[in-house]
């Protein structure tokens, strides 16, 4: 069976004055209906990069230069600017971190959301009202019907973004990407649109691609995990794989970073090292500087992934070693 | 809404009783006009009676209460210099530089939105760069050489239109082109750098991610956005033609009150210079009422309080 989404070997770099810089470098992924892959990385990772390239939105200087992004089969590297167009909002939506931002404040949330209908679907303006409107409902918004004709500085974060969520999914895409989608709400909130999104892709047999910091919620809501380190992935494997039998010592890095106790405070900052350098192609493994598993071999050659165990990619020569 | 007209209203009063002391005492601190309408060999007896009987021997803040008393009542007192009323002298000349100030403004946001809109799509291109060289150049030309240079081109070497005056619509071109060139540099500069903040704001990847036609993007989502701070600008730009054409309407003969303005000011006529900043004050005002209409009209978030 072919996937919903297949991911290979996707490469987007950034010009920039100090040389080329490899934001995605040779990332592989798969999704299928009504899975849910979650993204995990530090800062600079390259996972919005790598969404961004999904969508076909990345912007000058950045460009993608290299793999394959199948959606149903289809390369959509291949596709004109036209139909790729068509398929954005439609077949593939994107909920982004700013819900503060990301709605345009000359607008009332009724016409963003019947918009989107209204570019896909030869809709009259009742009709794409209608089911604006209905759309409203289902993401949990109260009078619905008053609220189409606010404006986004009226409502608070958590309905903005019950709004952005209306907009992603009114078409009922077949893939959605939602970046950080609870970083800037607060965690009371966070938990209700996640649940949302939950639910929702589960009915509409949605393939989520979630972008998240907070290992509580990728235990939560995904099925499979792929960890980005440096513009590439280090390990992809099922959600229970990766916390039980962590292959790479930068995912046990970020297991072992995790406070145990206080579970709302779940986050990745605090691996030691620094980020790696994207402008220097190194030719050994990215991780290795920070390793402490490194060894002579680890900083002359760059490991690929590979199989250990059952849909379970890493990419260390050392894995065995480091699961123990 | 309504409440809101009534409250800009009452604030319009007391800032024109404001200008109207204002300019009242700026006029008469700064000389006698005594000196000017006698001749040299008039005695200083000849000049008491003259005082007196303008009224100019009396405290000033009693001439004040004169004078605003007759304000009310729509008499801005005698042009020394015409012998007529001030007032109609004002309003006979304000016309003029409305047509001028609104043709040459037009001329500037036709010109400068398409170039600006440009400017920032095609960010970093041959097309912007030619943009933003032209809009130095033309922001760098003072506007009595562009005059002059636009008179010998298109008036006397080609003569396609008239050097001077006013009368049909070929009289307006060259001096509203003189300063809408200057305008449309200006304002073309201004367009490029709100368009490309605007063009980097989340709101814009968004309406991207919906699928819309890129014309859409930047005409739908990014045009009104990035149109609110010009306005203000193009409101201030216009108030400051209103009483500031002076340079173009003196290189084309153009009977503005920018003109007005200044040989008043020139023969002391304090009549005159009086009812015109008071009228040129009173357009300021009523401009900038405008400008807050619209700006609320394209910018939901400000509101009526
Ligand atoms: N427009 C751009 N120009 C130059 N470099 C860019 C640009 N956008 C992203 N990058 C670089 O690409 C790299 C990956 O960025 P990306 O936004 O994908 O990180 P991320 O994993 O999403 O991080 P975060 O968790 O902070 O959102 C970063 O080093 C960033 O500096
Ligand atoms: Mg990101």
């Amino acid at each position: 069976m072919s996937h919903l989404l297949e991911v290979n070997h996707l490469q987007t770099h950034f010009k920039t004055p100090d040389g080329i810089l490899r934001a995605v470098n040779g990332v592989s992924f798969t999704v299928d209906a009504g899975e849910t892959l979650a993204i995990v990385g530090e800062s600079g990772s390259g996972k919005s990069v790598t969404s961004m390239s999904i969508l076909g939105l990345v912007s000058d200087p950045g460009k993608v230069v290299g793999g394959e992004i199948l959606f149903e089969g289809k390369n959509l590297l291949r596709l004109t600017k036209k139909e790729y167009r068509n398929m954005r909002g439609k077949a593939i939506s994107v909920i982004f971190q700013e819900p503060m931002t990301s709605l345009n404040p000359i607008f009332t949330v009724g016409f963003q959301i019947s918009e989107v209908l209204r570019t896909h679907y030869k809709l009259n303006r009742k009709a794409a009202k209608q089911r604006a409107i209905e759309m409203l409902d289902t993401v949990g918004i109260a009078n619905a019907e008053k609220v189409y004709a606010r404006y986004p500085h009226q409502l608070s974060g958590g309905m903005r973004q019950r709004v952005m969520i209306a907009i992603a999914l009114v078409c009922q895409p077949k893939l959605l990407i939602a970046d950080e989608p609870t970083t800037a709400l607060d965690v009371t909130i966070q938990a209700q649109i996640l649940e949302l999104i939950q639910k929702l892709a589960k009915e509409q047999n949605t393939g989520v691609i979630l972008i998240t910091h907070d290992l509580g919620v990728v235990a939560e809501m995904a099925d499979k995990v792929a960890v980005m380190y440096g513009g590439e992935i280090v390990e992809h494997a099922s959600v229970e794989q990766i916390f039980h039998r962590p292959s790479h010592p930068y995912t046990q890095g970020l297991l072992a970073s995790l406070p145990k106790i206080h579970e709302d405070e779940q986050r990745l900052y605090s691996l030691p090292g620094t980020v790696p350098n994207l402008l220097e192609s190194s030719e050994g493994c990215t991780f290795a500087p920070r390793c402490k598993f490194a060894s002579e071999a680890c900083l002359q050659s760059k490991p690929r992934l590979a199989l250990q165990g059952e849909q379970h990619w890493v990419s260390c020569l050392k894995a065995e070693e480091v699961r123990g | 809404m309504g409440q809101y007209l009534v409250r800009m209203l009452l604030q319009v009063v007391p800032v024109m009783f404001l200008i109207s002391i204002i300019v009242f005492v700026l006029v008469h601190v700064t000389g006698d006009p005594v000196n000017l309408m006698l001749p040299e060999t008039a005695t200083e007896e000849d000049r008491e009676i003259l005082r007196a009987a303008l009224g100019l021997d009396q405290p000033l803040y009693q001439q004040y209460f004169v004078y605003i008393k007759n304000v009310l009542q729509g008499d801005f007192g005698n042009s020394f210099h015409y012998g007529e009323p001030a007032l109609p002298l004002v309003l006979e000349r304000l016309p003029a530089t409305f047509e001028l100030a609104a043709v040459a403004m037009l001329i500037g946001i036709v010109i400068a939105v398409p170039c600006g809109m440009i400017s920032a799509v095609k960010r970093n291109t041959v097309l912007d760069v030619i943009i933003s060289f032209l809009s130095v150049i033309g922001k760098a030309m003072p506007n009595f050489w562009m005059g002059i240079m636009l008179i010998l081109l298109f008036s006397v070497s080609l003569g396609l239109f008239p050097v001077s005056g006013r009368g049909g619509v070929e009289h307006i071109v060259l001096p509203a082109f003189t300063i809408g060139i200057g305008l449309a540099a200006q304002m073309t500069r201004l367009i490029r750098s709100n368009m490309l903040e605007i063009l980097s704001q989340d709101y814009i990847r968004t309406a991207r991610s919906k699928g819309l036609r890129e014309v859409l993007v930047v005409g739908r989502h990014a045009f009104r956005n990035g149109l609110i701070p010009v306005v203000t600008i193009m409101s201030l730009q216009f108030t400051s033609l209103i009483g500031g054409t002076l340079v173009t309407e003196t290189v084309f003969a153009w009977p503005g009150l920018g003109q007005l303005l200044v040989t008043s000011v020139n023969m002391r006529d304090m009549a005159v210079v009086q009812a015109a900043v008071f009228i040129i004050a009173l357009v300021v005002i009523v401009c900038n009422m405008l400008t807050d209409v619209v700006y609320r009209y394209l910018d939901p978030r400000i509101k009526y309080n």
